[in-house]
């Protein structure tokens, strides 16, 4: 007697267990994701503190001598990463240039036209630019810029390159964000006869300001850390230039640099510490703005 | 011509410029890989040979091409239960609440992290675990790199996961459970053949950033020009490939240096067409 309920009662013990310990398996390997983010953290900060004085944003990359040197002495490594910071601003800030105005203005004309078939196009064409390995990119700006125009390795050419990869983000937010502001908004300003591209510029896009600044801050967050185009584009520089057709540096390049160079090697945990903080100071920049002006209607 | 026609071409003209600037990359990446083709035609992409001495120059890049292949697959499938186990966190275990919040932005930040950056954790903090366990003697290769880019890509693997996953209509869930269903068979029964096609989406789309991948993989895969034997085996990948021997390549190396390029970014292409066209029937 009872065996059929106990046979069932054992099946569902055996089932309830089983969505438990799935339960715990979800819990578990979703947290030992986290785990490389802190490690990575602990480890840059570990070696890298040491290095982040007040000469280390003002002074350039030492060389291999003055390394060896201070190593040899047991001392911090002299010098900085100006070069590479300077060299970080200006290409980044031309491939700013060149990718805003284009990807907000091209967002615009995919929100305005959603239905369109050359749109169709465009949008599909965003897409698989935002796919294209950043080392092709680099090739490319090799090929238009390097090779023709500055007949050398240059500043330029790494922002050209950049600047392409930055641009599918700008457009897709843009786009995204204008979708949603109500058509309700665009038609009171054009019955009261406001034209069209003042309806545009003056009422629709800055109701959507926040939602394409984030795009743009994420853009640039994407392209700050990358290393590989420029490594075939600006080359890298042991001084400050300012001079976009000549070789420049980058954080991003100085730490290739000095992983590479056995002497400098300790100056990568400071310039990658550097670099990392940078970085999510623009990713937490573009969240909270997300968060704060959100598109509300 | 009055502000409001320029406007309108100005609208029009962006488009057309990325449209141009499409173009202007497949055409450039073309010609570039001319004189290569020319050279050694289809043979370039099974070829196994690649040789810089001069007077014997010979460049084939199918060592790359497998390189490649094999360690984003490999990273692929050491980051699905962890990306699988994320999207369901957040998309259907714990949806509010601080955990979660949490979690997203330990992603977001994994997200943010540059590629040298994994590398040289990859090389100073992985290496020697790897050299450790015996599995190469170096610590570099294809097994390495390939943790390195599972890491890199969890976030991508997991967001459109995790989206999908919360979409499912919560009647059906609900439909489910009302049967007596655990949580557990919810997840198998429901959630998975509902969403699945996305979260698929989703590994296909970070499979095509893992194929892209260049300075991690650069910093620890060993860069050997031979067809790696085995995933502890040295290797190369065609992004990794250009990084190195760019710089200082001319006349036939060059243009096939172009043309791995060339063929990476076809690869990428495919896949990510691939992907987005999942994603594209699921939202029809």
């Amino acid at each position: 007697m009872n065996t059929s309920a106990q046979i069932s009662n054992a099946k569902l013990n055996r089932r309830l267990l089983k969505d438990k310990l799935f339960t715990y398996a979800i819990i578990l390997l979703a947290f030992l994701s986290s785990v490389p983010l802190f490690l990575i953290l602990f480890e840059l900060i570990k070696k890298g503190y040491r290095q982040i004085n007040i000469s280390f944003f003002y002074k350039v990359a030492p060389d291999t001598m003055e390394a060896m040197v201070a190593v040899k002495n047991n001392e911090i490594i002299p010098g900085g990463i100006a070069n590479g910071i300077v060299g970080t601003l200006i290409i980044v800030g031309m491939a700013s240039l060149i990718a805003i105005p284009v990807g907000i203005i091209c967002g615009m004309y995919l929100a305005e036209n959603s239905k369109g078939k050359f749109a169709g196009v465009v949008r599909f064409i965003v897409d698989m630019l935002q796919g294209v390995p950043s080392i092709v990119l680099g090739v490319i700006g090799y090929i238009w810029i390097v090779k023709p125009i500055t007949g050398g390795f240059s500043g330029l050419a790494g922002s050209v390159a950049l600047s392409i990869m930055m641009l599918p983000s700008i457009v897709r937010s843009t786009e995204e964000t204008l979708k949603m502001i109500p058509e309700t908004l665009k038609e009171a300003a054009l019955s009261l006869g406001v034209p069209y591209h003042k309806t545009m510029l003056r009422v629709v896009l800055p109701s959507g300001i926040s939602g394409i600044l984030t795009g743009v801050i994420l853009g640039i967050s994407r392209i700050a850390g990358e290393t590989a185009p420029l490594m075939l584009t600006a080359l890298g520089s042991a001084a400050i230039s300012t001079d976009i057709t000549e070789p420049s540096s980058a954080i991003p390049l100085l730490v290739w640099e000095f992983y590479n160079d056995p002497n400098l090697v300790d100056m990568i945990w400071s310039a990658s510490l550097f670099l990392l903080i940078l970085i999510l100071c623009l990713n937490l920049t573009a969240k909270a703005i997300a968060k704060r002006w959100k598109v509300q209607y | 011509m009055n502000s409001e026609k320029i406007f309108r071409y100005l609208l029009i003209g962006s488009g057309v410029l990325i449209v141009l600037i499409a173009i202007g990359i497949v055409t450039t990446l073309f010609i570039g890989s001319i004189p290569s083709f020319k050279e050694f035609g289809f043979g370039f992409i099974y070829s196994t040979d690649w040789n810089p001495t001069q007077g014997r120059e010979s460049y084939g890049a199918l060592p790359f091409i497998i390189g490649t292949l094999v360690t984003s697959i490999l990273a692929l499938l050491i980051t699905f239960p962890f990306a699988f186990s994320i999207s369901l966190f957040l998309g259907e275990y714990f949806k509010n609440g601080k955990l979660p919040s949490f979690l997203r932005s330990v992603i977001d930040l994994l997200a943010g992290i540059p590629s040298v950056v994994y590398g040289l954790w990859g090389f100073y903090a992985l290496r020697p675990i790897i050299t450790d366990l015996g599995l190469n003697a170096q610590g570099f290769g294809i097994f390495t790199s390939s943790i390195v880019l599972a890491i890199m890509i969890i976030p991508y693997a997991s967001s459109l996961g995790s989206e999908v996953i919360s979409m499912v209509p919560g009647s059906l869930k609900e439909a489910a459970y009302s049967l007596g269903a655990t949580r557990f068979e919810v997840v198998k029964t429901v959630i998975i053949p509902n969403a699945g096609s996305g979260i698929f989406a989703g590994y296909i789309l970070a499979l095509g950033r893992a194929i892209g991948e260049t300075m991690a993989v650069t910093m620890l895969i060993g860069n050997s020009n031979k067809i790696p034997t085995g995933i502890f085996d040295l290797g190369n990948t065609m992004a990794s490939l250009i990084a190195n021997q760019f710089g200082e390549a001319d006349g036939l190396k060059y243009t096939s240096l172009v043309e791995i390029g060339l063929l990476l970014f076809v690869i990428t292409g495919i896949v990510n067409y691939i992907g987005k066209l999942i994603m594209k029937k699921l939202s029809a």
